[in-house]
């Protein structure tokens, strides 16, 4: 199975809330460069922790408003959001970053 | 103490890992501290058109997926981590990782350098929220909007050429009263209607509530300041050399880059190389970067080998 969740702003709302394990959204486009280093990161993050975290990524290309809503300004913007808590993002990292560094960040929600 | 190992590499640019592939092709086993952000600079650009070999341009990130590959094909290890210290006192140098130590009869300091910012906390609140330092990722959130855009090189003029395309207008904001840009870049952006300059300005400070509203400006003449309303500020005022590693060990110049000797890449300490843009302020280019990796590859492996002998 494909591992990373594609989202729009149609499933954003409904994918979050319904989500038992914490997601972590990769809001990209397709002209970004930096989006593209770390987005094979983002593949190998959510082959190996399939069970305790969610991956999903959104075009803020063909779903800007969800990008709008959250205020997001510059990408990649890794947003991670917990169950239960209806939308608010518990995480907000912006810019690319290493699959160390990375880990080392999302390692709260994890656990 | 761990046992030395003959080459370590701190860095993983295209100079830290063209080092690694020659290094580990001459059997040094070399061990390549690649860090957090592994790749370098080069992870954060898109097309790269002006490295040989790839006549149709390729990634920056895939250029450098590439050069990793091909040093841990000889043989390569690799460390992603962060170096939190090095001690270049004496042969075995010593490099510490996660509260690891490891040591190297030689070592290769390509530790490259590092966006410069403008060191404000309004700038750093801001940042991912209107301060960008890449136009190509962010000025697509701005739409419609006023943008700024500070530095006065050719990177400020390309983000500022770039950003025409989202903006109402572009203000390029420089400290001084010209450019440090190329003529063919100073012509282009002169030549966008776009495109205006405010001389002799400093940001003071970027003002905004959860997003970037306006930023302050000194003039840097009559000390008079102003505001200008833009929805976002791009910072491109250049790069400074990583050395908070060495720059207590190793001799620098006055702008804070590793000295080398004339044609070659040995540093103050003996035994002890730097590649890339730790030591070069004046190419800063990837095959540049590559070149000196090489070089200090080579340097590192004589300068092994005649110690060998010397003790023989």
């Amino acid at each position: 199975m494909s591992e990373i969740t594609k989202l729009t702003d149609a499933t954003f709302d409904e994918t979050i809330s319904g989500s038992e394990q914490p997601v972590v959204v990769d809001f990209w486009a397709e002209w970004c460069g930096p989006c593209k280093m770390i987005a094979p990161v983002l593949e190998e993050l959510a082959k190996e922790n399939g069970g305790k975290l969610r991956i999903a990524k959104l075009n803020v290309d063909e779903n800007p408003n969800t990008a709008m809503r959250y205020n997001v300004m510059s990408i990649p913007t890794l947003l991670v959001f917990k169950p239960g808590e209806s939308g608010q993002e518990a995480r907000r990292l912006v810019g690319a970053k290493g699959k160390a560094q990375l880990l080392q960040e999302l390692a709260d929600f994890v656990a | 103490m761990t046992d030395a190992v003959p080459l370590v590499i701190v860095g993983s640019g295209p100079a830290g890992l063209t080092a690694a592939v020659y290094a580990a092709r001459a059997n040094l086993r070399p061990i390549v501290i690649e860090g957090l952000e592994a790749g370098g600079q080069l992870m954060l650009t898109t097309d790269v058109e002006n490295y040989p070999g790839f006549p149709d341009g390729i990634l920056g990130p895939e250029l450098m997926t590439k050069f990793r590959e091909q040093a841990a094909r000889f043989g390569a290890e690799f460390v992603t981590a962060d170096a939190d210290r090095l001690d270049l006192g004496a042969s075995p140098f010593g490099v510490w990782v996660d509260g690891r130590e490891c040591r190297g009869e030689a070592m290769i300091v390509s530790t490259g350098a590092t966006a410069r910012m403008l060191g404000l906390d309004s700038e750093r609140q801001l940042l991912g929220r209107g301060v960008s330092t890449c136009a190509t990722c962010d000025g697509f959130f701005f739409r419609g909007q006023p943008l700024a855009v500070v530095g006065g090189g050719d990177s400020a003029l390309e983000e500022a050429l770039f950003l025409t395309k989202f903006a109402t207008e572009v203000t390029i904001i420089h400290r001084r009263d010209e450019l440090r840009a190329s003529a063919i870049m100073a012509d282009r952006a002169a030549a966008n209607p776009k495109i205006s300059f405010r001389w002799n300005a400093v940001v003071e400070e970027v003002l905004g509530n959860g997003s970037v509203e306006a930023v302050r400006l000194r003039d840097t003449k009559t000390d008079e300041r102003s505001e200008l309303d833009v929805g976002a500020l791009f910072v491109a005022i250049g790069h400074d050399p990583n050395t908070a590693l060495v720059h207590d060990q190793l001799e620098l110049d006055e702008g804070g880059y590793v000295v080398t000797a004339g044609d070659s890449t040995a540093t103050s300490v003996d035994g002890v190389f730097a590649a890339g843009d730790v030591q070069d302020h004046v190419f800063r280019q990837a095959v540049t970067a590559a070149g000196s990796g090489c070089m200090a590859a080579m340097e590192a492996e004589r300068w092994l080998a005649a110690r060998e002998h010397a003790a023989r």
